[in-house]
């Protein structure tokens, strides 16, 4: 199955954020929810279709324009799952862009990696200087008591024209010493938070094998790998919210 | 290519301070997840594919190019979110750079380089091409951390040493892909990620007491 999905957040020039592209298709259905008129945009992603499964490529395409604010979550996590083996990977490229002034949070339910799954998840995120990100990213190996599927997420964040954060994290059968206690130690699940732009928390132990530490470059990263998603999720939950408007922003 | 000059350049009693760095395992060690040889394998090998493939990289176009050395480091720190980590590759770097210019004449490539990029540019001036700097950077992320194993669990250094030579066929394979990825643009650069190190080293930071500096 091939689908894409496109949304475009802008500023309604009074302090509010609409949708002006809100385009979706199965299995990549979007959702606008929350308050309308005046508020922050939210937007669900809603699966359409079982997956992704091999063959499925999958691209979502997210755009947060100046003084926009933009929260994108999913209703329920993402299930990689096996599919013909004669077929390529499954595969979701997401790319986003934030203007200066934007805001974005993305901060979807986990990806599962199902035994016997393929999967790639692709995302590219570029913030201009002045545009503010944090960008959730969950994995958990394998259902409840099942071993994981093959899973490798790469990940390229762009902050003012210079790579802040590039990552990549391979787990499942064909990545070696992916369980090992160099890289998820038999957790399994694992999650992370970019955050990035003008105004960053500080550095934090958040307990357990959970760190918020401060990139080379204008942002943050909290890391948390723990024998369930609960372990990842109440170290990083806490970290997605956005931040409050700036006085000036709400006076205008 | 001298096979000697490449000895001396993985040679673990270069004077280079990599002896006070255990590559993320004295973390691993004080978690439990590290404690006998089998462990230490999995560690090893898990170090090799992502912080190793990673090093290999950098290590490879740098002694391709060492005058790319700013887009090179600024690549290594944007693929070293842990703070701790950036400033141990640097010490190392910057130590390593230090007995480099004592043996050979090594481009300028900044004060305190990631080691990776500093072991290229060594690599470049030893007259070594990028496959043999990508085989020391990737055999180096092994012998670190499999002689700071021997240090910590008092283990048999016999059984640790067969493990690095068990690797040795991947610590080929990781460099032989490195060397072919020359020229790419640094932002498509492999990127292999290990959340333990990361996570790891920012906690070993924490401590009072400790052997290794990371």
């Amino acid at each position: 199955m091939k689908a894409s999905a496109h949304i475009v957040a802008e500023s309604d020039g009074r302090g509010g954020t609409r949708p002006s592209v809100l385009r979706g298709e199965s299995p990549l259905l979007l959702r606008r929810t929350g308050r309308r008129g005046g508020g922050d945009l939210t937007v669900h992603l809603v699966g359409g279709a079982a997956g992704p499964l091999r063959g499925d490529d999958l691209r979502l395409d997210i755009e947060v324009g100046p003084g926009a604010r933009l929260t994108v979550r999913s209703v329920a996590a993402q299930l990689a799952l096996p599919g013909r083996l004669e077929l390529p990977a499954s595969r979701l490229a997401v790319r986003a862009t934030v203007a200066a002034g934007g805001t974005l949070l993305w901060a979807p339910e986990p990806l599962i990696a199902a035994a016997g799954c393929h999967h790639l998840a692709a995302t590219e995120v570029t913030v201009e200087r002045g545009g503010t990100l944090i960008w959730r990213d969950d994995i958990v190996c394998g259902r409840h008591a099942e071993t994981s599927g093959t899973v490798k997420t790469e990940v390229l964040i762009r902050y003012a024209g210079r790579a802040l954060y590039r990552h990549e994290l391979a787990i499942g059968p064909s990545a070696p010493g992916w369980s090992g206690p160099a890289v998820l130690g038999g957790g399994r699940a694992a999650g992370t938070v970019v955050l990035a732009g003008p105004s960053l928390p500080r550095a934090a132990l958040l307990g357990g094998d959970a760190v918020l530490m401060p990139l080379a470059g204008p942002g943050m990263l909290a890391s948390a790998v723990g024998p369930d998603i609960r372990a990842v999720a109440a170290a990083l939950d806490p970290l997605c919210v956005l931040p409050g408007r700036t006085v000036e922003k709400l006076a205008a | 290519m001298s096979l000697a000059t490449l000895l001396v350049l993985g040679d673990g009693r270069l004077p280079s301070g990599g002896h006070a760095h255990s590559g993320g395992l004295e973390a691993q060690v004080a978690a439990g997840r590290v404690h006998d040889v089998t462990s230490v394998g999995e560690f090893l090998l898990g170090r090799l594919v992502t912080s190793g493939l990673v090093a290999a990289v950098f290590a490879a176009c740098s002694c391709a190019q060492p005058a790319a050395f700013r887009e090179l480091d600024a690549g290594m720190d944007a693929r070293t979110p842990s703070p701790a980590l950036r400033k141990a590759s640097r010490a190392q770097g910057r130590a390593l750079l230090r007995a480099g210019r004592a043996m050979w004449p090594v481009a300028t490539i900044g004060r305190d380089p990631h080691h990776p990029v500093a072991l290229g540019a060594l690599a470049n001036a030893a007259g070594l091409g990028p496959l043999e700097a990508a085989v020391a950077a990737a055999h180096g992320t092994v012998t670190g951390p499999a002689s700071a194993a021997v240090r910590l669990l008092g283990l048999d250094p016999y059984e640790v040493h067969a493990l690095i030579a068990r690797l040795a066929p991947e610590c080929d394979r990781i460099a032989a892909d490195a060397a072919s990825r020359i020229g790419d643009p640094v932002d498509d650069l492999p990127a292999a990620g290990a959340p333990l190190l990361d996570i790891g080293a920012e906690l070993h930071a924490t401590w009072e007491v400790r052997l290794f500096a990371s």
